[in-house]
Parts: C-alpha cells; sequence; structure tokens
C-alpha cells in the first residue's frame, strides 16, 4: 500500500529479470524452433529500413529535399501533428482521470469505445468524420449553418483526424499511470481543504506529468503518421492538407526517388521520438 | 448546501463554540466480490478539545476506517458527528476542520517541506506570501526551518513525521486526526519522536484522535485509550487504568498479563476454563483476574511446602527471549506466560515439551469486577 508499491510497480521489472535468464541461458542453447521464427521476425522488421537506406540517392538527396513542397508538408505535418496533440491533452486528460478516479455506471463501456479507434481502420474512421463533421455530417451541418464553420478538406480537418486516432492513445497512457498513482494523496490534499479540481490541478497533474508527457509524445507519433482518416476526411491538397504520409505516397506514384527521401525524414522523425522515449519503453528490454 | 456546509465549517474552525467531538460512527461494508469480508463498524466518541485520545486495536479491527470516516474520506451508514456543536457527518472532507497526519505522511513529493505546509492555507485562501509565512513559523515551531527547501523524499522518517504534523496543524483543524503515527519510524527513532509528539499533542489546543496497534505509543501519547475490537469499543478508559484492568485477552496480550475470566466467592475464584485460583481480593460474582509473567515461578517437581497456593501442572508450549529474560508460553491445565530468568531456565532444564509446576502468589495476583 506504500506509494512505492504502485508506483514502482513496473512491469519491466519482471520481465527484465526472465529476459536476462533466457540470454544469459545458463549454458542451455536456445531451441531453433524458437530461434529460427525469432531471427526471421526481426529480418522483417530490419530489412524494409535497409532497404530504404541502401536505396537512398544520398547524392540527390540535398535537391530533393531543398524541394519546397517537402518543407511544406513537413511543416504542415509537424504543426498539425503538435496541435492535434494539444487537442489530445485538453480532452484527453480530463477523459482519463474521469476513467480512472470516477465510478460511473457502464465506466467499462465507455473505455471500450475510447479505445475503439486504436483498432478501427483509420480510413473508416475518416468515413465516420465525414458523417458526423462533413458538410452534411450530423454535426457538420449545424457547424456550417451557425458558424461557418467547414472542418472537411481543410488543415483544421486535417487536425481533427489526427486527434480522432492519437487521443486514444494519450487516453489510454494518463490512465494507465493515474491508476498506478497514489489516490491517497488526493484525499491528503482533500484533507488540507483542496477541492476536487483544486486537487487535481495541484497535485495529481505534478505527480502524472511524466505519464502525461510519455502519452503525448506517443499520440504526437501516431498523429505524425496518421494517413488514412486524414487523406479521408482531408484530402490530399498541398500546402493545405497534405501532410508528409500523403506526400510520401503521392511521390511514390511519381519520383520513387523523391518518396525515399521523404520516408527518410520522417524515419528520422521517428527514431528521434524513441531516443526522447527511450527511458520509457527501449530501455525496458 | 456546500455554501451552508462551508460556513458551519467556518463556524467551527472559529471555534464559537468549544465543545469538542461528539460522534457515533457507523460504517458497514458488505461482502467484496474479492473476498473481503461483511465488516461493521459502530464506535461512539466523545472528546473534549485539548483531549488526546488513542484507538487502539488489532489490524482490521476498523480503526482506520472509524478515522477515515471522521476526516470525511469515508462516508458514514448511520450515525453522526458533531465538532464543537456543528454536524460535519454531510460535509465533504475539504470544508471540515479537520487535519490528518497519514500513516505514510503523504507528503507531497513534488513540492517542498514549505509547499507541503503552505498548501493548506493557500487552499484556505490565504495568498502565496501569507501561506509561506504560515508555513515558516510552523516549520520554525517543530524545529524543521532549516529543512524548508527540502522535497519529501530528502527528508529523514522523523522530520517527514514532523513536516506531516506541520501541514495538519497549518490549517488550524478543530479535530486533529493520526494514523498510526510512528508506525514507519525506525526504533531509534520513534524513541525521540514519540516524545516530541507528546509535547506538540500537550500543546494542541483542541481535539485529537490517534490510531495505533502499539501501545506504549498509545499510552504515551493519549489522555485517554479506546480499544477497538472487530468493530466494537471493548474498553475505555485511562493508560494505567487498561494497563492494570485489561477486560479482553488482546489488552492482556499488550499490556503483558495473564489474564482470566471466573466467578468468584471471597478470595477463591473458579475460573470459567476449570481450574481455582486464590485471590488477594475478596469479591463475589464475575470477575477478571491478571498477573504478570514475573509472577510466575515454575519448578520441576511440584513444590512441597509452598506457600504458594495456587500451583499448575503445565507444558512448556514454547520458549522466546524477552528482553534479557526467556518468556515461557505453558499449556496445560492453565495456560499462562511465565517470565524467567535464563540462569534460572537453564537450571531448570527447559525445553518444549517438558512437564513444569507453575506457582503464582496469591498477593501477586489482581481480581477485579467485570
Amino acid at each position: 500500500m506504500t506509494p512505492t508499491d504502485k508506483a514502482g510497480a513496473a512491469p519491466g521489472t519482471l520481465r527484465d529479470g526472465r529476459r536476462l535468464r533466457i540470454r544469459t541461458g545458463d549454458g542451455r542453447g536456445v531451441p531453433l524452433p524458437l530461434l529460427l521464427p525469432a531471427l526471421a521476425g526481426l529480418a522483417f522488421l530490419l530489412v524494409p529500413l535497409a532497404g530504404l537506406l541502401v536505396r537512398t540517392p544520398w547524392h540527390s538527396l540535398p535537391g530533393l529535399l531543398a524541394g519546397a513542397q517537402v518543407w511544406q508538408a513537413l511543416q504542415l505535418s509537424l504543426i498539425c501533428a503538435t496541435a492535434a496533440t494539444a487537442v489530445s491533452l485538453v480532452v484527453g486528460v480530463p477523459l482519463a482521470w474521469l476513467l480512472a478516479r470516477v465510478e460511473f455506471p457502464g465506466r467499462g463501456l465507455v473505455r471500450a469505445l475510447v479505445t475503439l479507434p486504436l483498432v478501427l481502420p483509420p480510413v473508416v474512421g475518416g468515413v465516420a468524420l465525414l458523417m458526423a463533421l462533413g458538410r452534411n455530417g450530423i454535426v457538420g451541418q449545424w457547424l456550417d449553418s451557425w458558424f461557418g464553420i467547414t472542418l472537411p478538406f481543410t488543415t483544421a480537418g486535417v487536425v481533427v483526424a489526427e486527434a480522432f486516432v492519437a487521443l486514444p492513445f494519450l487516453v489510454i497512457s494518463v490512465e494507465g499511470t493515474l491508476r498506478a498513482a497514489d489516490p491517497r494523496y488526493e484525499e491528503a490534499a482533500a484533507t488540507l481543504g483542496a477541492s476536487r479540481f483544486t486537487a487535481f490541478r495541484r497535485v495529481t497533474l505534478p505527480l502524472i506529468a511524466p505519464g502525461i508527457a510519455a502519452g503525448a509524445v506517443l499520440a504526437w507519433a501516431r498523429a505524425l503518421g496518421e494517413f488514412g482518416a486524414t487523406i479521408t476526411f482531408a484530402g490530399n491538397f498541398p500546402g493545405r492538407t497534405q501532410t508528409m504520409p500523403l506526400a510520401v505516397y503521392l511521390a511514390l506514384q511519381s519520383d520513387p526517388e523523391a518518396a525515399i527521401a521523404l520516408s527518410l525524414v520522417l524515419l528520422a522523425v521517428s527514431i528521434a521520438v524513441l531516443a526522447a522515449l527511450r527511458d520509457r519503453w527501449v530501455a525496458a528490454g | 448546501m456546500t455554501g451552508n456546509h462551508g460556513a458551519a465549517a467556518e463556524e467551527a474552525r472559529a471555534g464559537f463554540r468549544a465543545d469538542g467531538l461528539d460522534a457515533r460512527l457507523v460504517v458497514e461494508r458488505g461482502t467484496r466480490p474479492g473476498g473481503g469480508a461483511a465488516f461493521r463498524l459502530d464506535v461512539t466518541l466523545t472528546v473534549a478539545p485539548g483531549e488526546v485520545v488513542a484507538l487502539l486495536g488489532p489490524n482490521g479491527a476498523g480503526k482506520t476506517t472509524a478515522l477515515r470516516a471522521l476526516a470525511g474520506l469515508m462516508p458514514l451508514t448511520e450515525g453522526h458527528l458533531r465538532l464543537d456543536g456543528v454536524a460535519l457527518e454531510r460535509t465533504p472532507p475539504e470544508s471540515r476542520p479537520v487535519g490528518v497526519v497519514f500513516q505514510d505522511y503523504l507528503l507531497f513529493p513534488h513540492l517542498t517541506a514549505l509547499d507541503n505546509v503552505a498548501f493548506g492555507p493557500r487552499c484556505q485562501g490565504a495568498s502565496k506570501a501569507a501561506a509561506r509565512a504560515q508555513a515558516a513559523a510552523w516549520l520554525d515551531r517543530l524545529g524543521l526551518a532549516a529543512h524548508a527547501d527540502a522535497k519529501p523524499r530528502k527528508l529523514s522518517g522523523g522530520q517527514a513525521q514532523r513536516v506531516a504534523l506541520a501541514r495538519a496543524l497549518a490549517t488550524h483543524p478543530r479535530l486533529l486526526l493520526l494514523d498510526e503515527p510512528l508506525a514507519a519510524l525506525d526504533a531509534r527513532t520513534r524513541l525521540e519522536v514519540r516524545a516530541q509528539l507528546r509535547r506538540h499533542l500537550a500543546d494542541f489546543e483542541a481535539v485529537a484522535v490517534l490510531v495505533t496497534h502499539d501501545p506504549l505509543d498509545a499510552m504515551v501519547l493519549a489522555d485517554r485509550l479506546v480499544v477497538v475490537e472487530e468493530g466494537r469499543i471493548v474498553q475505555e478508559g485511562s493508560p494505567s487504568d487498561i494497563a492494570r484492568h485489561p477486560r479482553t485477552d488482546y489488552i492482556a496480550q499488550l499490556v503483558g498479563l495473564n489474564l482470566y475470566r471466573g466467578k468468584a466467592d471471597g478470595h477463591t475464584v473458579r475460573l470459567d476454563t476449570g481450574p481455582l485460583l486464590t485471590t488477594t481480593e475478596a469479591l463475589t460474582g464475575p470477575v477478571y483476574v491478571a498477573f504478570p509473567p514475573n509472577a510466575v515461578t515454575l519448578h520441576r517437581d511440584r513444590p512441597t511446602g509452598s506457600s504458594a497456593r495456587n500451583l499448575w501442572r503445565c507444558e512448556v508450549g514454547g520458549l522466546e527471549t524477552h528482553g534479557d529474560q526467556i518468556r515461557a508460553v505453558l499449556t496445560g491445565e492453565l495456560p499462562l506466560v511465565a517470565d524467567l530468568t535464563t540462569v534460572a531456565a537453564a537450571e531448570l532444564d527447559l525445553y518444549p515439551g517438558a512437564e513444569v509446576w507453575a506457582a503464582v502468589k496469591a498477593t501477586q495476583t489482581h481480581a477485579y469486577p467485570v
């Protein structure tokens, strides 16, 4: 029941130990029926990346990346992913708190619905967004006629599509952190005169900040790579809705070398994200 | 509604009426799917301002539940809770004039000691500067001025305990609750902190209720003990009264006495389990008889011409060191605990299973009515 028990219940610790034992093996060999598929799996993951690097036209790379369209797409990607992350934070952290701290009927169902976009094909998400927020959508028609707001096929639409797929990552990550955090700190705050909101703002939020940061990075990475929902809901207009993944796909049709160059940029960004998260997930191995 | 409670709490905080705590706490918990048994706490507490009451009891007796109910962290199933004449049973914890020192302190790890203590005043509407000034004064008063800027993990157990006390006191509570205030400390720190805490509690002018399973903590810190077992109060009284006249096995064990229940007829008590016991006091009717373990003398052969009229044949159930003595747990006619010196234990050649005669002088026993 001590805070360390709860917060320190790192699932990695046990796994660490177990993996270590397999690795040292106590002088016993690794069985081939396990080793061969494992190596095949590893190769399956790494060979495509190697292919990307091998086929990169390193000499013409600066020229390919110098094109205005590349930077336009990258800039749009970064801006939209960041905006989508911000949207996810604003609504996702309170949603995670609600799921972790408040008991209400149907909580399990709500949690399942929140995670639905995780398993939903993004294209389906995009179609669903069109049905909801499109010009004739159930919400979109009111947005259009009352406020003159149109979301589909706009930069704002990109943010909406990306937030739709990224939000569950943030909610799940933050909810997990909240569950691991000792709720008695909130009780202590209450006995000191803090309202539930004050306790959340001044005690819980600082305590779960690392979890929120990790969730935000995860959501941001997911938003950055978003393709299906974006192209369905926001289309593919250079400078307005054409993000990097869309640009890569489009370039592949006309100029494969450009596609490789663009992919390389995304790969670099992904590796940077992985490096930023290494303490949390990568180092768990 | 909240406004009303806020006003009530405000009134209580200002201390318009100073008649302390008057509560009947009933908390029911049904059987849980996880395997938790059904539990019912039903205790009545009245505590005068300035008085320190200890809820003493074994783990799972419901002490902490009572404390949480007083703090408002757990709703009452029924009963009432009045503090200085103000009904608080429906008041949320943040509006109760109650301060809590939690067992593991629960100092906010991201705040310095000073900001931990300033947290309460801030919540009560003080400006940041004013709250910090108040907090600094409290830390100073508890001898922690040098640690104001330290984060909780940099504090020793004793320091953390005092910061937690300062944090609770800084809200000017009319009811101070302490949950196992010394349990998280090692033996040496405990001694020192216990003495300090006693001083601070003595200075505290409102109601203080502490929860502990340690009889020494309870007896040193509290003016009055309330012993709780299985959700009910089994005995109440001053520490010395409880130490002399235990009424349950649990308390007898805590204060280190052999305790029996029986029916007295003059100087003879027929114990409920059968044997006879001769006592100094002449009583009639149901009584308790108690005697300390060091009043028992052990013999390998039946003593002849012994003045002890209380003599029983027993078997050694177990031996353990107890301070610089050997404590023998005896089974047989009369189960009892006897303390003897290491030398005596060696001379008697005691071992588990050995047969012994246990004798107790009537003058060493103490009988009192149920």
